[in-house]
């Protein structure tokens, strides 16, 4: 190409060519095109640039501007159909790779917990937060701990052998733990008071699986010992754990009953969805059982009260049937998640 | 125990117009449960008269016997009705409801045409008055004269409490007991009736059947008054025959029914001998030499040596507080009656009761504790109405033991508030205690308190605060809350726990609880042996073919799967965590200890080691896909080695580092079983299960499972954060040729101690089996990098080549070219 004679016509008129050449580019190839042509190294206006270097200087300035100024019309007009044309093409391939977002994805097929380890979960992480620990121990257990020890004597109906399962020999003196009560003895044992402990787990009773029984359930006990403790300290735990569990609305009632290891003893009832329901045993900590751990009951008080898991499960969540908390069956765990609210 | 308001109105001052719910509010209120109510005559309205049947006439032509029957109801006219019913003749009394009454269910007597005749009103059953279940004939009365009100006469209309007594408070299978509480809960006056019975009237002296008591720690007191005279013939009155059935016994005979009358009212069982029958005198002895007892129901029972008896000179005629002989009962020719009524030692009654699985309304109440008081009342109380009703003539008294100083207790009356945490006046203290039947001296700080003859359970400050809280009502008590001073964190193991289910979970495995009751048959197709077949038995199982406890999970597990797979699910993942029971250790034998104190640090550790250790595992159990066909194309089946991933994903998770031997346990298949072991011990079992187990089991083929021992596993503690190091890494690929038998363990173990530190990752990427000569190709990508520089090409290759040389030099590997 030989190169025009620079003049400001002849800096105008390539100007006017790029950018007509620029705004009619049709798509992404024919802009590279016209880069090569209008804008790149050998392009007119690139020329006319070079040959500014054999002008006077007073030439040079003038020039110099023309030929810039042209120079930075063209780029402006290139980025800008760069960028129209650029979005033109995303928007195709775009369209193009759309998919049916609703078809089912290919994922690991669902899991869950079971709804007793999640309740128990969140039970412990509420007392967590109150300052108690979570203690566990055996499920099989001996005798002295899961009865003795707690005030109920060698030939109270409790231990006999309609509730209890005994291990053979007899005299191994080995039980499936009726409740989670021998626990709370052996943390007296272990630890000197201050006690603030929730202790959950498997507890064991011959009843025959039905709707509502189980011979194989789940308990949650609560255990406080320490200096003043009383039965409003008891009761105002119970309202917590309450609204906790079963929401901020559940309001709590005590009534007097009878437990050998406790002293005053009550049920607990609360009041959900309109009705009274029983929910668990509590009391002051019998001081004969204080007694049989090393602990002065005249130096402290405390309280314990134990719910079972099953029961409360059943209510929060309307289950019906025992059944399908003990069979495993994988869509009941599935229905609960991993927890998740 | 069932009431009848009716009943508890006698002693206790309730207001006429109270209503049924506030009743059973009062009960609750003071820490007694209402089971359930029986409304009786509430939706029956009269006229029901007592009717004199004079004629009976069998209508004929009718399948069933009716009858035409002409009755006298104190009118003017004989009223005439169809009867259907065949128990009672001419002469009989009999309920008649008039025309315009309505019985229970809506239904309104009127006079009606029916088989030819016109009945003028229906003779009643008991059923059909709604006061039992007796539909066998309609009421015959033995007292009442034609027109009197029936409906009075029957003390139809009532209201019965079933209410629940808790088994430290003996003293409220009574109405004197439950009536003292009622009156309590609603502030009303109460008469005690043990104190309307006059005692004084029946002097103690050497007529009629004397007694002793032969071992004096199985009852304190005991009283037998003697009778004789009694009328065989003489009926029980409706009055106390109703009450009776409305507390749920049967009315037997006048004699019986006087016993058990007694007892429903005051709380204390009676016992009548015929005391003909009785050889001698009678003695609080136990079984001792006896072998054998007829008791009343005709049961032949063997007796223990230690069984509490009643017994004449020659024989046991009752066993003591459980159930009288068949020998010495009364009969319909009985007139001459020994009243036995005694203070039993509870625990005595007990085994007695629990030896012979009796129980019978008398060891109820006897095991509970009975008011030692009680002997002499109550049996003056039997004799009172024996004389009144039966015609008999008092004879004399016999007794033996005394009744027990009462225990004084030591009391602060500020003690209640301390431990209530609720601001108590002594008024109240006093007030509440003295309804109870304390006797207070309260002229020192520390009060002296006397529990009453009937609150046995009553020893301690404690007890008496318990019956100051329910009498102040416990939902007086504003809840406060105690924050705790534990350290609030879970243990690691709680923590791993937790964990290793969350994670199963979101991997698609449902978490189960199993019942850990175990079959010998499963024992057995699982092939366990050593500590998994050493497993504890129970005694009394739920199921005799399922008396033994779990050594391990999949027991469980796999039943479950098979339960799921039953339903229609066709891909079951499930997982348990949970402890097993291994019977492998002898367990040390614990002495008695006693409970009075705390154990000395010996008798802990003794109780400690006489429990076994209880690993906790997690078991899974896996059939089916691990990824399922969709529109994406196919899936795939979870297999042996995805087992052997999970089970190593939750021992690295631990913070423990496991290697993977080749196993053969059972119930794994003995070619697809991976050993993982940590530090040298087997934590992990996981793989295919053994064909043959699934087959047996009707699982599908290719099961998979893995278990891993939770509790074995070390707690490294806070791990340590991994160096990031930024410098370029450079890949070598390996292939090397080894024995088929040579384990891709092993030879990765090889290269990694060959390569040197800068080994970063060595990744197996391929295995070629098509090689002949039993040989395999193993290939793996090493990927090096070192801390503070790019690593030459010369400075990589030699690493790649010690590498290979020790694989060569430790598995025969050659390097493939």
């Amino acid at each position: 190409m030989t190169s025009p004679h620079l003049s400001a016509d002849g800096v105008e008129a390539a100007k006017l060519a790029a950018l007509e050449a620029i705004s009619t580019a049709p798509d992404l190839e024919a802009l590279k095109e016209v880069k090569i042509n209008h804008v790149g190294d050998k392009s007119p206006v690139a020329k006319f640039s070079q040959e500014l270097g054999s002008l006077d200087a007073s030439a040079r300035a003038e020039f110099g501007k023309i030929v810039g100024q042209a120079k930075s019309a063209i780029a402006t007009a290139f980025e800008a159909r760069s960028k129209v044309l650029e979005a033109q093409r995303d928007e195709r391939v775009l369209i193009e790779e759309r998919v049916d977002v609703s078809i089912p994805a290919r994922r690991t097929p669902a899991g869950g917990l079971h709804p007793l380890t999640i309740l128990t979960n969140e039970i412990c992480d509420l007392f967590l937060g109150m300052g108690y620990r979570v203690a566990e121990g055996p499920e099989l257990e001996a005798e002295w701990l899961n009865f003795d020890a707690l005030n109920i004597p060698a030939d109270h109906p409790a231990r006999t052998m309609q509730d209890t399962f005994f291990i053979e020999p007899l005299d191994s003196h080995l039980v499936l733990r009726t409740h989670t009560s021998p626990v709370q003895v052996r943390t007296m044992l272990q630890e000197e008071p201050p006690i603030y402990v929730i202790c959950p787990g498997r507890t064991y009773r011959a009843d025959e699986l039905d709707a509502t029984h189980t011979p194989v359930f789940s308990q949650v006990e609560g255990l406080v010992i320490d200096k003043g403790i009383t039965m409003a300290d008891l009761k105002g735990t119970l309202d917590h754990f309450a609204r906790s569990i079963f929401g901020p609305d559940v309001k709590t009632r005590l009534r007097s009953s009878f437990f050998p290891f406790t002293e005053p003893s009550a049920e607990v009832d609360f009041f959900f969805n309109g009705r009274w329901i029983e929910w668990g045993g509590c009391g002051m900590v019998n001081p004969k059982v204080l007694r049989a751990a090393g602990i002065d009951p005249d130096v402290y008080s405390g309280f314990a009260f134990g719910m079972g898991l099953e029961r409360t499960l059943m209510v929060r969540h309307g289950i019906t049937d025992m059944h399908d908390i003990v069979e495993g069956d994988i869509r009941f765990a599935q229905g609960f998640g991993t927890g998740g609210r | 125990m069932k009431v009848p308001l009716s009943w508890l109105r006698e002693f206790a001052a309730i207001p006429a117009d109270i209503t049924i719910e506030a009743l059973e509010e009062a009960f609750v209120a003071v820490g007694f449960e209402v089971e359930g109510v029986e409304l009786q005559g509430y939706d029956l309205t009269g006229p029901l008269v007592v009717g004199k049947v004079l004629s009976a006439v069998l209508v004929e032509g009718q399948k069933k016997p009716i009858r035409y029957v002409g009755v006298d109801c104190g009118e003017a006219e004989v009223r005439y009705v169809i009867c259907g019913a065949s128990n009672f003749e001419a002469g009989d009394r009999v309920v008649v409801s008039l025309p315009g009454a309505v019985l229970p269910g809506g239904f309104e007597i009127a006079a009606r045409q029916t088989y030819g005749h016109t009945s003028n009103g229906m003779i009643c059953s008991a059923k059909e008055l709604g006061i039992s279940e007796d539909h066998a004939g309609i009421i015959v009365l033995n007292e009442g004269n034609p027109g009197d009100d029936a409906l009075k006469l029957l003390e139809v209309k009532d209201a019965i409490f079933d209410v629940a007594v808790n088994p430290d408070r003996g003293y409220a299978l009574s109405i004197r007991g439950l009536a003292r509480e009622i009156a309590a809960s609603l502030d009303v006056a109460y008469t005690d009736p043990a104190s309307l019975v006059n005692t004084s009237a029946f002097e103690i002296n050497d007529k009629g059947t004397q007694v002793t008591i032969e071992d004096p720690t199985a009852a304190s007191v005991i009283y037998i008054r003697s009778i004789a005279d009694f009328d065989p013939a003489a009926t029980t009155p409706l009055w106390m025959s109703r009450r009776i059935e409305k507390c749920g016994m049967r009315s037997i005979s006048l004699a019986v029914d006087i016993t058990n009358y007694v007892m429903l009212e005051l709380g204390q069982p009676l016992h009548a001998f015929d005391a003909s029958k009785i050889d001698g005198a009678l003695h609080i002895r136990r079984a001792n030499q006896e072998s054998t007892f007829v008791t009343l129901d005709g049961q032949e029972r063997k007796l223990s040596p230690d069984n509490l008896v009643v017994a004449d000179d020659e024989h046991a005629l009752a066993l003591a507080g459980t159930m009288g002989g068949l020998d010495s009962e009364v009969t319909d020719q009985t007139t001459e009656i020994a009243i036995e009524a005694a203070r039993f030692d509870p625990i005595t009654i007990a085994k007695n009761s629990r030896y012979h699985r009796l129980t019978s309304e008398a060891s109820r109440r006897l095991e509970r504790a009975t008011d030692p008081a009680l002997a002499s009342i109550s049996s003056a109380r039997a004799v009172e109405l024996m004389v009144a009703l039966g015609g008999a003539k008092y004879v004399g008294t016999a007794t033996a033991g005394s009744l027990t100083e009462p225990t004084v207790i030591e009391f602060d009356p500020q003690f209640p508030a301390k431990l209530l945490g609720i601001p108590l006046g002594d008024v109240i203290v006093q007030s509440k205690l003295e309804i109870v039947g304390c006797t207070i001296d309260s002229s020192t700080p520390l009060w002296k308190v006397s529990a009453p003859t009937w609150r046995s359970d009553l020893l301690t400050p404690t007890d008496l605060v318990e019956e100051v809280a329910r009498l102040v009502g416990l939902n007086e008590i504003e809840g406060t809350l105690p924050i705790g001073k534990a350290s609030t964190t879970l243990s690691p193991l709680q923590y791993r726990k937790r964990h290793v289910a969350h994670a199963l979970a979101t991997r698609g495995f449902s978490e189960v609880y199993n019942y850990p009751f175990v079959s010998p048959e499963m024992v057995s197709i699982l092939g366990f042996v050593g500590a998994r077949a050493a497993s504890f038995t129970i005694a009394n199982p739920m199921s005799e073919q399922a008396p033994l406890l779990r050594t391990h999970l999949l027991p469980g597990l796999l039943d479950t799967a098979k339960r799921n797979l039953s339903r229609g699910a066709k891909d079951v993942a499930i997982f348990e965590i949970g402890t097993v029971f291994r019977d492998v250790v002898k367990l040390a034998h614990v002495p008695q200890i006693g409970t009075d104190s705390r154990p000395s640090e010996d008798e802990i550790s003794a109780i400690y080691a006489s429990v076994p250790a209880q690993p906790l595992f997690v078991g899974a159990v896996v059939a089916g896909s691990l990824d399922r066909d969709g529109w994406w194309g196919s899936g795939r089946s979870y297999e042996w080695s995805d087992a052997v991933n999970d089970a190593l994903s939750i021992i690295e998770e631990s913070g423990n580092h496991a290697s993977i031997i080749q196993s053969d346990l059972a119930p794994w298949h003995p070619g697809r079983c991976a050993e993982l072991q940590v530090n040298g011990k087997a934590v992990a079992h996981a793989g295919e299960l053994h064909p043959r187990v699934l087959e047996a089991l009707g699982l599908p083929p290719r099961t998979c499972a893995f278990a891993v021992i939770l509790s074995e596993l070390d707690f490294p503690g806070q791990k340590a954060a991994p160096k990031i190091n930024t410098m370029p890494a450079a890949t070598q690929d390996v292939s090397l040729i080894v024995d088929a038998g040579t384990p891709a363990a092993e030879v990765e173990r090889a290269l990694i101690s060959g390569a040197g530190d800068l080994l970063e990752t060595i990744t197996l990427f391929d295995r070629y089996e098509n090689l002949g000569e039993g040989k395999v190709s193993l290939a793996f990508t090493l990927v090096f990098r070192a801390p503070d520089r790019t690593l030459t090409a010369e400075e990589v290759s030699g690493y790649r080549q010690s590498a290979v040389a020790m694989a060569t030099s430790s598995c025969g590997a050659v390097a493939r070219a």
